[in-house]
């Protein structure tokens, strides 16, 4: 830990990138015998990098969000995530390794419906054991525009733009190394949408967190550092 | 954390958590007054008597001497002598005795011939003494103690004239209309057939019965014998007498002597050891107000099984974000069953604070109308058995939901 640590102040001191993520002959399918999904021979995300990443729906986006999570395993080759492989790791381990090290943004249904926004962002913080949680809930909440009462209500009560950013401080309360975004805009409409990028995009270049945002629409491409077309990185044919 | 948002999740399932918060606190409810209320009638019961070492009658079954002696319910199947009465009396290790001479009757409550050693040596409960609620012991041959249900019901106050009826039938024709009692006494409230009993002198069911032959009044013979002599009224018989001994040790060697007696057959019993017999015998009455109160309770445990069950489909989401930011799966585990605990517990300590209330506000009205003495305090020994088992199989029934959840856990994907 306290290596990991070093190394990624070391990286980012002399400029060498230091990688948050590797993937080496990863291979994954569902059922046993049937085709890959995926096929992904060289990845890398490097700390704070931005990346935009897209491609059709069934492309395996999905999938290979769940392996870099470590909600999925692969069927063979690795995954290096801050330099460990998860599927090295016993399922509680990558529960915890989950908790401290990755936050995830999804399309909807970020919150726990029936606590506030307060408490859903403690309880993040909660699971990774981080400390002075309430106080970084706090301040990472005011700086996404969830202030006074908003954040004493219950999240079902908040609007879908709301909840998306309660859903970015969640996912940035135990400053993750990566943040793993998933089509966050699409239930927005276009002027929360760009209200929402820019918060995330400010947030991720504070903290310095690299982040792997998965979506169809081309637009927001601009505004990453790296675009990456999934069918580049990945070579198995058959689609799922 | 953890207990707050399992409390959260339950407050968002309002409805249904309320309804089997209910279904679970009346089945408690039902199981822990059932089960107080057996104690309870278990307690009086082998309270009926206590502080004595033996009871004496004619040779008959354990518990119809019983039966007869200390319930007054059944007849006795023969009379002892006075003869042999006096002669253990004087036993050396006798302590001092009651006689019990029973046969007549007014308005279908018994009448009990005894003498005053009865109101200082009879005990009931815990060692309690008879008390009189009004009055004296009775000192003369026409006097009548009541028992306190007896005065209740049938209105009679210190003072009043009552007659007696020969037999055992509240509309018996042949009563002892010549010789009336005045009411002397009223004894207080125990719980025990003391109080539908009617308590007079061996001399008045003496003096009562003199002109009578076989059971029948012989007209005219009565005044010819006169009534108040006393060596008239020494009882010939009497129909079972209670011992209390100097010390406990020579009980079964008196008991002993007592079967072995040559000279007419009797029996000695331990009542103690008699009514535990006599319990035993209504033990399918009690084992089957426990089942039922079991089956009430499983239902309802089943309930918070199925309503948390069907919580688990609509949790999906839920899940996917526990699982996130970093739940494992048995943490989802633990929090099904967190939840399944906490309407338990509420339904538990809602019934026991419900049951406790009631108890204690029906206490008098209990006492003065059944004669049921309860205590305010709810937990019987048992009953904490009965909380632990609560507690336990809600925690079984939460594994179903439970492992519902887990196994949802573990295969969930995040996106």
């Amino acid at each position: 830990m306290l290596y990991q640590e070093l190394a990624l102040l070391f990286a980012s001191t002399t400029g060498d990138r230091f990688l948050v993520m590797s993937i080496d002959d990863l291979r994954f399918c569902y059922d046993r015998g049937h085709s890959p999904v995926l096929d992904i021979p060289h990845w890398k995300v490097s700390a704070g990098e931005h990346i935009f990443l897209h491609g059709p729906s069934g492309a395996g986006k999905s999938t290979l969000l769940n392996l870099m999570a470590g909600t999925l395993l692969p069927s063979s080759g690795k995954i290096e995530i801050l330099g460990k492989q998860l599927n090295k790791l016993s399922s509680g381990q990558r529960d915890k390794w989950r908790a401290r090290h990755i936050g995830v943004v999804f399309q909807q249904f970020n919150l726990i419906p029936y606590l506030t926004a307060d408490k859903n962002v403690q309880l993040a913080a909660y699971f990774a054991k981080t400390p002075n949680a309430t106080q970084r809930a706090h301040e990472l909440l005011a700086a996404l525009g969830i202030k006074g009462n908003l954040r004493s209500q219950p999240a079902s009560q908040l609007s879908i733009g709301q909840q998306q950013r309660v859903a970015i401080a969640r996912a940035l309360v135990n400053q993750p190394e990566l943040l793993i975004v998933d089509e966050p805009t699409a239930a927005l409409d276009r002027a929360n949408r760009d209200t929402f990028m820019s918060l995330l995009l400010d947030q991720v270049q504070q903290q310095g967190t690299a982040l792997v945002f998965v979506s169809h629409d081309q637009s927001l491409a601009n505004a990453f550092t790296k675009v990456v077309a999934l069918a580049d990185i990945n070579q198995a044919q058959g689609l799922r | 954390m953890f207990i707050r948002l399992a409390l959260s999740s339950i407050k968002s399932r309002k409805g249904s958590a309320l309804l089997t918060f209910l279904a679970i606190t009346v089945s408690v409810f039902v199981l822990l007054g059932v089960e107080k209320i057996r104690h309870q009638a278990k307690d009086s019961f082998s309270n009926t008597v206590s502080g004595i070492d033996l009871i004496v009658g004619s040779r008959t079954g354990d518990v119809n001497l019983l039966l007869y002696s200390v319930f007054r319910l059944g007849n006795a199947t023969n009379n002892i002598s006075w003869k042999s009465y006096q002669r253990i009396t004087k036993n050396p290790n006798v302590a001092w005795t009651i006689p019990i001479s029973l046969g007549d009757s007014h308005e279908g409550y018994r009448v009990m011939g005894t003498n005053t050693d009865y109101f200082t040596h009879f005990r009931f409960g815990q060692n309690q003494a008879l008390l009189f609620e009004h009055g004296l012991p009775f000192s003369d041959t026409f006097d009548v103690v009541l028992g306190s249900e007896v005065a209740k019901r049938l209105g009679y106050h210190l003072g009043d004239k009552l007659v007696l009826a020969h037999g055992m039938g509240s509309t018996s024709f042949s009563k002892h209309d010549d010789k009336p009692f005045h009411v002397v006494g009223i004894l207080k409230s125990t719980g025990t057939p003391v109080d539908q009993t009617l308590h007079v002198s061996l001399q008045g069911i003496e003096a009562i019965h003199l002109g009578w032959q076989n059971g029948v009044k012989i007209p005219g013979l009565a005044n010819r014998l006169g009534d108040t002599n006393p060596e008239a009224l020494t009882p010939q018989s009497i129909t079972a007498f209670m011992v209390g001994l100097k010390s406990k040790m020579s009980t079964f060697q008196l008991q002993r002597q007592i079967n072995n007696y040559k000279q007419e057959p009797l029996l000695a019993i331990l009542p103690g050891v008699t009514l535990t017999q006599l319990w035993q015998m209504m033990s399918v009455m009690e084992n089957t107000l426990r089942l039922i109160s079991g089956l009430v309770l499983l239902a309802s445990l089943l309930g918070l099984g199925a309503m948390l069950l069907a919580s688990i489909r609509e949790r999906q989401k839920e899940i996917a974000v526990m699982r996130a930011v970093g739940a494992s799966p048995w943490f989802v585990l633990a929090l099904i069953e967190v939840e399944g605990l906490l309407i338990a517990l509420a339904g538990v300590l809602t019934a026991s604070l419900l049951l406790s209330t009631t108890t204690y506000a029906s206490k008098d009205y209990l006492a003065e109308q059944f004669s049921l003495f309860v205590e305010s305090d709810i937990f019987t020994p048992q009953s904490f058995v009965y909380l632990a088992v609560i507690m336990v199989g809600t925690l079984v029934v939460g594994l179903i939901p439970g492992i519902s959840a887990y196994r949802r856990a573990l295969h969930q994907q995040l996106m």
